[in-house]
């Protein structure tokens, strides 16, 4: 009897994490769904205009969609050729000493606070770019660099973990037939740890995608569409971090429906890592 | 040849690549500290903030990071660590464990802002709980408890079979066998977990300034707003109240994630060095 009630109690507990998800979207929903519905998905899709407090109030999150993917995608250019780099540095290049400083080292980098990163980017990185490349400094570059760097460790964990699975027999095989070191990792490693270094980028864009008071720090906040990466702009993140502390009615609402699209991204993208994860990295070769 | 030398050239930068991402990475710590250990005193650590944080110390929000992220593993804890023993001993594969499993990746993917959101929306409007230690705690708690659950159910299925199989032919029953033979073996895995979780919690902004408020005072019950460190970090460099207890701040904050990442390294290193000795 006992042990049926701590078997039901624990499976409640296992159950937290579902729950904790239906509700996050239970709620998200329907506190945005009505002002999308009011205002018509396409207009608040692809209306170039936000002036939630005007007279009438204007709800169109295009500017914010189009920041987010300059800075998504300028941290991917970034963030991916390091993450890689280090990843292969870790697994196949790294003298003893020095892989064992890379690891907490890395850790270290994930457990940075984000807001300490929005302000280098703010304080050293805003300042040099001013005065280098020009414009006002707080752009989509300045986030873009230090995004990229701040993604570095879910890309990083995740493919050195999908080389590190590549069987010993494959690359033993490869240097067999004469290939050099480097030839292993192109010919042989990166190929088979693929679908692992695909999530683990994936993730990193999520990450990117969702980072908030950082990007609020860095990227000026300006409400145009953004023309050349030297331009400020705003992401569907920093527009909710930055109104929701005073919004009201229709304008609170419409951050929650930008939360939506925000949430709808996120999950797609989780999906997709998820299915390269679960895909087994040998199933094409039928081993 | 030909090869050589592609190999010099490719290897060169993936040297490159990493020593960049430690040079930047200890030039971030390095100019943290730099510019905010001369100001770091006892008295600033245990004074309280004036003038909106541009005079005083920091005690509220270090208070109130400590009590948020205390509240946030009371809750996140148990629940993480019964759900990973119900994953690893309780049941087999199935729809449904997939389903649970899917809940979990997909809490983990969940940008803090959204967190935030919803805890603006759920604890703090609709439970009435008001922006406080409470609703800050929760929506903390929900945010922590993949990385809980993931962490404790790795620890669990690193413990030996034969543990299972000595307590199961001593006569204990299935929640005997696991506290007295799982648990205590997979328990440093676990703890790694958690003290990982708070440092998440710590370092967290979007999800904390819209949950548990960004009032200055020391808090006097679960209901009271808190401030915590990196929200205190945060309003006190994009308001520009002040450059100097920013970075003074920002230090206190660098090196509690330090020390967190320290307990949790360790832990680990013990961890791998008896799972060798087995």
């Amino acid at each position: 009897m006992r042990e049926r009630i701590i078997g039901a109690l624990l499976l409640i507990t296992a159950l937290g994490a579902l729950i904790a998800l239906g509700l996050i979207t239970y709620f998200i929903f329907q506190a945005g769904l009505p002002l999308i519905a009011k205002v018509g998905i396409w207009q608040f899709l692809s209306g170039t205009s936000w002036n939630p407090t005007g007279k009438p109030p204007q709800f169109g999150i295009l500017p914010m969609i189009i920041g987010s993917l300059w800075l998504t995608f300028g941290s991917l250019v970034i963030g991916v050729p390091l993450g890689l780099a280090v990843a292969i540095f870790m697994v196949e290049l790294a003298p003893p000493n020095l892989a064992t400083i890379m690891r907490p080292a890395i850790q270290l980098l994930a457990g940075i606070p984000s807001v300490i990163y929005g302000f280098i980017g703010l304080t050293l990185l805003a300042p040099l770019v001013r005065s280098t490349l020009g414009g006002p400094g707080l752009s989509v570059l300045t986030g873009a660099i230090i995004l990229g760097f701040m993604i570095l460790p879910s890309i990083i964990a995740i493919s050195e973990d999908a080389m590190r699975a590549v069987p010993s027999a494959i690359r033993e095989g490869a240097v067999a037939l004469g290939s050099s070191h480097w030839q292993v990792i192109t010919g042989v490693i990166l190929p088979t740890a693929r679908s692992g270094i695909i999530a683990g980028v994936i993730l990193g864009m999520g990450r990117a995608l969702g980072e908030t008071m950082a990007v609020i720090m860095m990227i000026g906040n300006s409400l145009d569409i953004p023309a050349s990466p030297l331009q400020p702009a705003t992401t569907l993140t920093s527009n909710i971090g930055l109104e929701l502390a005073y919004a009201s009615g229709d304008h609170r609402s419409a951050l929650f429906a930008t939360g939506v699209v925000l949430f709808v991204f996120i999950m797609i993208l989780n999906a997709l890592a998820t299915s390269f994860v679960r895909r087994p990295v040998l199933s094409r070769r039928g081993a | 040849m030909n090869t050589a030398r592609t190999q010099r050239i490719a290897f060169g930068c993936i040297w490159a690549a990493a020593l960049f991402t430690l040079a930047a990475l200890a030039l971030v710590v390095g100019l943290i500290m730099v510019r905010g250990l001369p100001s770091l005193s006892w008295g600033f650590l245990t004074g309280t903030p004036e003038n909106l944080g541009r005079d005083g110390g920091i005690l509220p929000t270090i208070v109130g990071t400590i009590v948020l992220g205390v509240v946030a593993l009371l809750i996140a804890t148990p629940l993480g660590i019964g759900s990973a023993i119900y994953l690893t001993e309780y049941t087999h594969e199935s729809a449904f464990t997939r389903a649970i499993r899917f809940g979990t990746e997909s809490l983990a993917g969940v940008p803090s802002i959204i967190f935030g959101l919803f805890g603006f929306i759920f604890f703090v409007t609709y439970l009435q709980m008001g922006w406080s230690i409470l609703a800050g705690g929760l929506t903390l708690a929900l945010m922590i408890l993949p990385t809980i659950i993931r962490t404790s159910e790795e620890a669990i299925r690193t413990v030996p079979q034969s543990y299972r199989n000595v307590s199961y032919s001593l006569g204990a029953t299935r929640w005997q066998m696991v506290t007295t033979a799982v648990l205590p073996s997979a328990l440093p895995g676990i703890l790694t977990g958690v003290i990982l979780a708070f440092g998440r919690a710590v370092s967290e902004t979007a999800a904390v300034i819209f949950t548990a408020g960004t009032a200055l005072n020391l808090p006097t019950s679960a209901f009271s707003p808190v401030r915590t460190m990196a929200v205190h970090f945060y309003i006190l460099a994009v308001e520009g109240i002040s450059l100097e207890k920013a970075y003074a701040t920002g230090a206190v904050l660098i090196i509690t994630v330090l020390l967190i990442n320290v307990a949790a390294t360790t832990l680990i290193t013990r961890l791998v060095r008896r799972q060798v000795r087995r």
